[in-house]
């Protein structure tokens, strides 16, 4: 039972706000050490995990495009593209962002958008020009708040999009391991029983997209001058 | 064959650049400290393959200690005015989103294609990897176009990717640090562990217990984990299969399928799951670090309630 005790230093080194690249060394420094692996052996273990996941990584190759788009005013762009189109709210454009992550996610498009590919260089400023247009300069607070509910969009629609795709990760992990136990699932039932849970994603998450408006008006105090 | 060695090794110049810009920009009071960093991270892309797993110990050890003991500082690469940029927006006008487009329109269209070109029998690209290989093809076809188009200063690119770079920080590398954490844990059976007890202590004694436990357990699992993938071979091994499946008759299709849904759940509450949640408050530059997180947890809160809900609904219907 002892290896646990990695478990209980991410929980209190997290909750205490420790920088969390320490939390997780020490973590596994403790789990390592309480289930007998030597030191020298935990290195390599934890040197080839990292390697062998590096394609995590990649998607930060788009910082020189995104960068070099943001000093000739991508962001301002974004933002003045939003604020003459009236109809257009930081809310609305969210759950336009929310349903059309899901759809492309659950054509297996998974890597077409992204928070890196959109949702810095466009959606956000999109809906913070969105909301700038209608209740004038944001507070800092209310700025990171339309551009934290950016990132949700993105987050939900993904994780409740992918698995409509047959040949995600996720799929076949489901389907490897139930096989391994004799169970024989096909992949089209696994993401057929995904669309119930993307249904109820976009209406839960929608609904709070849409409320964000409403919010905004609030913290404005008052109504869309 | 081009695979992800190939874009690795573009990503390994990537950082290198940014390293040396870092090195020679004075006005970043540690410059030794974030230009040791990125050089580090360049040495892990270009040649992680062939230095060995105790050599990548040993990097990620000195990336960690740079990272997490403020040791990296930030620099301030040349780039233009808020007024400039305001101003160039308005010339430019709306061309300026095509770049961006280029990109997801090239990983489309190479998703599908990249697998099809052939020498001598032999497929030129790896077919196993072509949606990250699209991706990379299509920063390079956009970041070649936008270079052509706006003809910025030869050494704009990599200093507004170190602008960018500086700004995400050590959070850069917390997505694969989790990753290699997750591989101690298995190694160490962390897994069976929780798995024991979550089925020693918990009453599963009818069809909606233990559905209702095999949901909440792949939320909380993955919030410890910050990992779906982790926790579904656990707890469908200590509930699913042997009491929703086997004891209840339920169908494991639905099982499964909700199952790894209501994981899910749990990714959108953790810090653990860094690219999703840690990362894009960097990105997006939040002043908490914590800022996706609170935003996502009444939705994943009212989801896994759903999940549990749709579950039960359908896994025992015959």
């Amino acid at each position: 039972m002892w290896p646990l005790a990695g478990i209980a230093v991410v929980v209190i080194g997290f909750a205490a706000g420790l920088n969390p690249l320490i939390v997780i060394v020490l973590a596994a420094a403790v789990t390592g050490t309480a289930a007998g692996i030597a030191p020298l052996h935990l290195l390599a273990l934890l040197g080839r995990a990292y390697n062998d996941s590096r394609y995590v990584s990649i998607v930060w190759l788009v910082l020189p495009v995104i960068g070099l788009l943001e000093r000739e005013g991508l962001q301002e762009r974004a933002r003045a593209l939003v604020a003459r189109a009236r109809v257009v709210t930081a809310g609305r454009l969210l759950v336009l962002y929310l349903v059309v992550r899901q759809i492309s996610a659950g054509l297996g498009l998974l890597s077409l958008f992204g928070h890196a590919q959109t949702v810095r260089p466009l959606i956000a400023p999109m809906a913070e020009g969105a909301a700038e247009s209608r209740y004038g300069p944001l507070r800092e607070d209310t700025r990171a708040l339309v551009r934290a509910y950016a990132a949700s969009a993105d987050n939900v629609g993904a994780f409740f999009g992918e698995d409509i795709f047959v040949a995600v990760g996720s799929i076949l992990l489901i389907r490897a391991f139930l096989r391994q136990n004799g169970i024989d699932v096909a992949p089209l039932a696994l993401s057929l029983w995904a669309m119930p849970t993307a249904v109820l994603a976009f209406v839960v998450h929608g609904l709070r997209l849409w409320r964000l408006d409403a919010k905004l008006r609030r913290r404005a105090g008052g109504g869309p001058r | 064959m081009i695979g992800l060695e190939q874009v690795y090794w573009v990503a390994g110049a990537m950082f290198g650049g940014i390293a040396i810009r870092s090195w020679r920009d004075r006005s970043d009071r540690k410059r030794a400290g974030t230009a040791a960093f990125w050089a580090l991270l360049a040495v892990s892309f270009a040649f992680g393959s062939r230095i060995g797993d105790l050599a990548n110990g040993a990097i990620v050890l000195a990336l960690v200690i740079l990272g997490g003991t403020r040791a990296i500082g930030r620099g301030a690469p040349a780039t233009t005015s808020a007024r400039e940029r305001g101003a160039r927006a308005a010339a430019r006008g709306n061309a300026i989103f095509a770049p961006a487009l280029v990109i997801p329109l090239v990983a489309i269209v190479g998703t599908f294609a990249l697998a099809l070109p052939s020498w001598h029998g032999a497929p030129i690209v790896d077919p196993h990897e072509t949606t990250l290989l699209s991706l990379a093809l299509g920063v390079l076809v956009a970041l070649g176009a936008a270079i052509a188009w706006l003809r910025p200063p030869l050494i704009a690119p990599l200093d507004e990717a170190r602008r960018l770079a500086d700004s995400i920080g050590w959070a850069v590398i917390l997505p694969q640090l989790l990753a290699a954490l997750g591989a101690v844990f298995a190694a160490a059976g962390v897994g069976g562990d929780v798995g024991r007890i979550a089925t020693e202590w918990l009453p599963v004694e009818t069809p909606f217990a233990a559905v209702a436990t095999y949901c909440v357990g792949m939320a909380l699992f993955t919030v410890v984990m910050g990992n779906a993938f982790a926790a579904f071979p656990v707890m469908t091994a200590a509930i699913g299969i042997p009491l929703i499946v086997t004891r209840f008759a339920g169908n494991p299709a639905v099982m499964g399928s909700i199952g790894m849904l209501a994981g899910f759940c749990g990714t959108l509450a953790t810090p653990m799951a860094a690219n999703f949640n840690i990362v894009p408050a960097a990105l997006l530059e939040l002043p908490d670090r914590n800022g996706v997180i609170r935003v996502q947890i009444p939705t994943a809160i009212a989801m896994l309630i759903g999940n549990v809900a749709l579950m039960y609904w359908f896994v025992y219907r015959r």
